[in-house]
């Protein structure tokens, strides 16, 4: 696969030493190109590469509040059609809380009207801007600063909200998953998407070294082996048809995904054996 | 010119057809909903070529128009009461990021208790967001500010959103004649937006909606409170190009038989059409009374409303909406403009209850004989 050099993500932003956030967008900006409006939720992404009078962005970017993007990405993309530019790439980044949560709705919308625009999640699951608040798409068991572990706690005691399923309930053409581990597989994604006539929605994983506790230069392996354990699922709906579009040869113990973030280090052997148990069902249900 | 019977929601699609917008993402709720209708039947007929998004909520209506806007075209939206509430958050935003919107408001009350009928607390809520604020009195006034609203947010000088207001029910569902004008002229008189700043385009990258700290933030804020003093001569202007090409006359205050008045009534909206009548009832009955209808509300027009009422003693503020406590805005507003003059407040009409002449003959009894400053008119207040 073709990495083109050009970079539309300058550096010298403001993004933590190992930020995968930066990765997504590096990546889906080599797909997508120069001719790109970038729309973004507030979070990390958007602090981190817009404080004035800089900006790490090399295309057009526009960020209103946190629970909108979808309905900003609406706008422009139906402004670019008045003006006759409907060969623009429209792309939404937001993070899981500015998408799961709060910014649900507006999503919902956005898809539902048959925007032509791609709707990238970076999910660091829970809210890292202001400190690692649980959200709806953080795991089961994972210890953040409103679901803390304790003497008797184990940690977030809710299961992920299905997001990208959320999204296939809507019928649009296109959704997929992702992780910034497998950054030909995402590219491949980011072409698919932005080439589809119509809503597109890409939900990747982008682990987060100050939330999830691990050192930075780990990032990418991190994300791999979430991959490999089955913890987190690579696969693709285009027009209504599943695939899995990566398939570990040999599925890894969930506990050694768990075992390299501090967010899981409380967990004991019940606990993870529950997680790997939930593993080994979204395995079996998806294919894996 | 076509002079047609219709109501005031239509008024305003037709100003709103006329002036051509790209994007029109609107949401529906009462007693506004008629005009994304209307609008709807422009574009089903092509009548109106404009990319209408039928959002899911009136955040997200904003929300679009803010994105459509810094794309660099004309953006329109309509809403009331709750929806523009709902709206808060992005108001701001759309102030703050110089966006130069125009949105219809059906003056209607606020929940709790829930009502649909009209006051103007919606709006004048609103107040502080950055806004400039327009309160028609008719559905001819509400179509022709509608047009000037583009022309005067649009203005590099200025670049700000602009609000039309019209009371809920009493105006928007109200039958009237109007003049509407020809296409040609309303061509002449805005013409398509070409912005001229920055806006979202891959060829001009450029950062729109950036964060900041201290030392950027409230330069950025103060651009606001410059644009909005600007403009006041911007819409000054504005006004007399709209009389040479339509003929008809706006100010930013309406005034009536202020010259030699005792005692000024001073209102927003309907209302003073209202007032205007009693005022010539109470004349031929020795009361030395006038009115003064505020226009445009945001920027407040402190000079003219000042030389406006310099020979009366007693100004009459009637107003329908309330700052718990602390009387209502226009209130302040007047006790912080215009000096040495007795300001008494009555808060009327909350939720649609009907102001009739002996509601205003109560209002002129207590400024004569006041016995407090904030009077609550229509029900029994406690003492």
């Amino acid at each position: 696969m073709d990495f083109p050099k050009e970079e539309f993500l300058a550096p010298g932003h403001r993004g933590c030493a190992g930020c995968g956030a930066a990765l997504v967008v590096r990546l889906a900006l080599k797909q997508s190109g120069k001719n790109t409006v970038v729309i973004a939720a507030t979070g990390c992404l958007e602090v981190m590469t817009t404080p004035y009078p800089e900006t790490a962005w090399e295309v057009p970017f526009i960020h209103v509040a946190f629970e909108n993007a979808g309905a900003v990405a609406s706008g422009v993309e139906r402004a670019l059609k008045a003006q006759g530019k409907e060969d623009v790439n429209v792309i939404a980044f937001g993070g899981d809380g500015g998408s799961v949560d709060i910014g649900l709705q507006s999503i919902s919308g956005a898809m539902e009207r048959g925007h032509n625009l791609t709707y990238i999640c970076y999910d660091n699951e829970a809210y890292m801007n202001t400190g690692i608040q649980r959200s709806g798409a953080t795991p089961w068991g994972a210890s953040t600063t409103t679901s803390p572990s304790g003497s008797v706690s184990y940690g977030e005691d809710k299961p992920k909200k299905n997001m990208p399923m959320i999204m296939a309930a809507h019928g649009i053409p296109y959704i997929a998953t992702a992780s910034i581990s497998y950054p030909e597989d995402f590219m491949q994604k980011v072409k698919k998407a932005t080439e589809t006539k119509g809503p597109a929605y890409i939900h990747i994983n982008q682990p987060c070294t100050t939330g999830w506790g691990f050192e930075p230069a780990k990032t990418i392996e991190i994300g791999r082996l979430g991959v490999e354990t089955g913890f987190w699922p690579l696969y693709e709906i285009e027009n209504g048809e599943f695939r899995v579009t990566y398939r570990p040869t040999e599925r890894k113990p969930v506990v050694e995904y768990l075992k390299s973030q501090k967010r899981f280090k409380h967990l004991g052997e019940d606990e993870v054996e529950k997680i790997q148990e939930y593993v080994d069902n979204q395995c079996e249900e998806l294919g894996i | 010119m076509t002079k047609k019977v219709m109501t005031a929601t239509a008024a305003i699609s037709n100003a709103v057809r006329l002036a051509k917008p790209d994007v029109i993402p609107v949401y529906p709720i009462t007693p506004m909903t008629k005009v994304a209708e209307y609008i709807a039947d422009y574009v089903a007929n092509g009548e109106l070529d404009t990319e209408y998004i039928r959002v899911e909520s009136e955040h997200s209506a904003m929300s679009a128009a803010i994105g459509a806007s810094s794309t660099g075209v004309r953006t329109y939206t309509a809403t009331s009461s709750q929806g523009l509430m709902y709206m808060h958050e992005v108001l701001f935003a759309a102030a703050g990021m110089r966006a130069p919107i125009v949105m219809g408001d059906a003056n209607r009350s606020i929940s709790s208790p829930l009502c649909i009928m009209n006051d103007q607390q919606d709006s004048i809520t609103q107040r502080d967001a950055g806004w400039m604020q327009f309160y028609a009195k008719d559905g001819q006034e509400a179509l022709d500010l509608t047009l000037t609203s583009f022309k005067v947010a649009e203005n590099e000088n200025v670049l700000l959103p602009a609000m039309v207001c019209i009371d809920g029910f009493i105006i928007t569902h109200t039958n009237e004649i109007v003049d509407v004008p020809e296409q040609e002229d309303v061509d002449r008189f805005l013409p398509p937006y070409v912005p001229k700043y920055s806006y979202l385009d891959p060829e001009k990258p450029v950062t729109v909606g950036s964060m900041t700290d201290s030392k950027y933030y409230m330069d950025a804020r103060y651009g606001v409170e410059v644009a909005m003093n600007k403009s006041v001569k911007v819409i000054e202007d504005a006004f007399k190009e709209f009389k040479d090409i339509f003929g008809r006359e706006h100010d930013l205050i309406e005034t009536y038989k202020c010259e030699d008045a005792d005692i000024i009534f001073i209102g927003l909206g309907s209302v003073c059409s209202t007032v205007k009548v009693l005022v010539d009832e109470m004349r031929e009955k020795g009361e030395k009374v006038g009115m003064l209808r505020v226009v445009s509300y945001r920027p407040f027009p402190s000079e003219k409303i000042n030389e406006a009422v310099k020979n009366a003693s007693k100004l009459a503020v009637i107003e329908k909406d309330i700052s718990f406590g602390m009387g209502g805005a226009l209130y302040q507003d007047l006790k912080t403009t215009v000096e040495g003059k007795e300001i008494i407040d009555f808060v009327i009409g909350l939720g649609g209850r009907d102001i009739t002449p002996s509601t205003i003959y109560e209002v002129l009894e207590r400024t004569k004989n006041p016995s407090k400053i904030i009077n609550w008119i229509g029900i029994e207040e406690d003492d």
